[in-house]
């Protein structure tokens, strides 16, 4: 395989984990919490667009759609219904509730679909590939993939500087209670960036699966590795979590290519490396514990 | 009744003649046990009393020291696949086998606290996470370990072959005697390195570890020394793990495992012994018994075999398991944080001052 093909695909990967990782981090800058289900509200959601359109036939837009809907609704009720009611959450408490919420929606998801993998096919191929300047070959996948993490990144520019939900987010981000006094409702805030969140990881599913394959646990791996390019990032910065992506999208493919049996820890041996030198990733500053 | 008025009074085993009473009729019991079950539960309990041995541990490290591993199931491989090893390959006896395998996971436990120093709260548990995943990994893609068909267990001979002593367990009944005697070794070796400078120590630094070094607690020593305490009761685990199952491979130390073991000791109460043995219990029983025969539930059975059979999958049914203890762990966190234990003072409190 070329180098420059490794070097598209890698980055392509790479983009689907950076905006997975988006999902992830979205939620730890609000409110602080890993939602370690994050990969399982996106699958699940995935499992909506494909049941539409393998029983009800649905066009795919319209599939989509009712998906884009679902994640929505799926991610502020996980917020509403698990993690309001818990009272002064420690870091382990809030792991062990997503943590739950991961088993619920897998086991449901299994219990309904079954465990076996699903065909589920998209307008877009994996197979399909244009030649734009010679020599340069870019899969119709790799395309789309970059065009969409583009227009999220774009959104979420303007989202978090221009509209007064985003300003709200980024208000309760760095101080909750002093949010609260300028009259907003964090409540809500945090409702609202679950649900952007369970969208961002459903756009992301949507393009995993369509590299990988479907089943109840195919998010499991690119959830880790979309969690583990968060933390390379510094869990806080939207740009930090695309490099760290693109990172780990590189470096799973290159070392994929060179050692394909390695290929699952090898992004795993970097991160805990990367942590022992910088221990609160590439681009955030040091991880502060109040005394 | 709880005051304490002297240092002996705190460290002592027995605080009350109640508690000595009832655990010397919960020995009784345990040690009749298989006079009234059959074999099936015997197996059961087996793999329950494995279970309690790394919460025990793993409670040390998350509950007492206040870190957080989501990489257990690697300790418990290592344990599991360093006492087979050597017992098939070098040809160890079995007790001297269990103990080097514990020290080797320990090793690894100490390797693994050396980042841990520098990292805390989310960055820690990924590294914990990467760990986990990269033993199963490395097992799954190495002959010498079996590879991704697994490895079978040796016959369980706690004798030295080398000397001639042979002494062969073969069935459930033997293996739950040699199991229950050593986990009732390491729970009372838990319980008691909390009552010690180490213990303490351990205690200091989750309620504050700047507090703890400022009087003079080495962070670097006691905090590579809990991961490897942990891991070493992850080893012993894993050993005897490897005998109750008789066959496993790579696949049985899953990342669902670790979180499995998180939940044992978050639903039976952090930095609580009792709370682990409870919690590890509980937990095996719903993973491993409760949803067995799902139509023989009680009441509900039915039922949810229908309204599987109507609107879900009847072969995805055994996924219930899953669905409970994701219930069982949120609902733990919503309304009971500090769990059994929790419970268990709270209900000890209301019946101290009964009548009022």
């Amino acid at each position: 395989m070329p180098f420059e093909h490794l070097l598209v695909e890698g980055l392509a990967m790479g983009a689907c984990y950076g905006l997975f990782g988006l999902a992830v981090v979205m939620i730890y800058k609000t409110s602080e919490v890993i939602n370690f289900a994050a990969g399982e509200m996106a699958m699940f959601s995935t499992f909506i667009v494909f049941h539409m359109l393998t029983f009800y036939h649905w066009p795919f837009w319209a599939a989509l759609l009712a998906a884009f809907i679902f994640a929505a609704v799926l991610g502020a009720l996980v917020q509403y219904i698990f993690l309001r009611p818990a009272k002064n959450p420690t870091l382990l408490s809030l792991i062990v509730i997503t943590l739950g919420v991961e088993m619920l929606l897998m086991g449901f998801a299994s219990w309904k679909w079954g465990a076996e993998q699903q065909e589920f096919s998209l307008p877009i191929s994996y197979m399909v590939t244009y030649e734009p300047v010679k020599g340069f070959v870019i899969s119709q996948w790799a395309m789309a993939v970059f065009i969409i993490a583009a227009i999220i990144m774009a959104f979420l520019y303007f989202f978090f500087n221009k509209t007064n939900l985003g300003t709200a987010m980024r208000a309760t981000q760095q101080n909750k209670h002093a949010a609260k006094i300028m009259g907003i409702n964090t409540d809500r805030v945090f409702a609202f960036s679950w649900a952007f969140s369970s969208v961002i990881g459903l756009v992301a599913a949507v393009l995993l699966s369509t590299k990988t394959i479907l089943d109840p646990q195919f998010m499991l791996e690119p959830f880790l590795k979309a969690f583990a390019a968060a933390v390379l990032g510094g869990l806080m910065s939207i740009p930090g979590v695309l490099i760290g992506g693109a990172i780990m999208g590189l470096l799973e493919n290159f070392f994929g290519y060179a050692w394909p049996a390695w290929k699952p820890i090898t992004a795993f041996a970097v991160i805990v490396l990367v942590l022992c030198v910088r221990p609160s990733g590439l681009f955030a500053k040091h991880w502060v514990k109040k005394v | 009744m709880d005051m304490k008025r002297a240092y002996y009074e705190d460290i002592e085993l027995f605080k009350s003649g109640t508690i000595l009473f009832w655990a010397i009729v919960l020995m009784v019991g345990l040690f009749t046990l298989p006079l009234f079950s059959t074999n099936y539960y015997l197996y059961l309990f087996n793999l329950i009393m494995v279970h309690v041995i790394l919460a025990v541990g793993l409670n040390i490290l998350v509950g007492s020291t206040g870190q957080i591993s989501l990489g257990h199931a690697g300790f418990f491989a290592i344990g599991a696949y360093a006492t087979v090893l050597l017992m098939t390959k070098l040809g160890i006896p079995f007790f001297p086998a269990l103990i080097l395998a514990a020290f080797i996971a320990a090793f690894f436990g100490f390797i693994l606290g050396l980042p841990a120093l520098r990292l805390e709260g989310p960055y820690l548990t990924i590294a914990t996470l990467a760990f986990g995943l990269a033993i199963m990994h490395i097992i799954g893609h190495m002959e010498v370990f079996g590879g991704r068909s697994g490895l079978r267990a040796p016959d369980l001979n706690i004798g030295i072959a080398q000397l001639g002593w042979n002494l062969t367990l073969t069935t459930d009944l033997s293996k739950y005697y040699l199991i229950l005697i050593i986990t009732i070794l390491m729970v009372l070796g838990a319980i008691n390195i909390l009552k010690t400078k180490v213990g303490r120590a351990f205690v200091a630094i989750r309620d504050s570890d700047i507090a703890a070094e400022v009087i003079g607690i080495n962070l670097t020593i006691y905090k590579t020394l809990s991961f490897a305490v942990s891991a070493f009761y992850a080893g012993i685990a894993g050993g005897l793990f490897a005998f109750v199952l008789g066959f496993f491979d790579p696949i049985t130390f899953n990342f669902f495992l670790s979180i499995y073991f998180l939940v044992m000791i978050v639903v039976g109460g952090l930095g609580s012994i009792m709370g682990s043995i409870a919690g590890a219990a509980f937990i095996t029983y719903l993973m491993y018994a409760l949803f067995k025969n799902i139509s023989d539930i009680p009441y509900i059975g039915d039922f949810i075999v229908n309204i599987s059979q109507r609107w879900l999958s009847i072969t995805g049914i055994d996924n219930l398991s899953a669905i409970a203890l994701g219930l069982v762990m949120v609902g733990i966190m919503i309304f009971e944080p500090m769990g059994f234990f929790g419970i268990w003072i709270r209900m000890k409190k209301y019946w101290k001052a009964w009548p009022f």
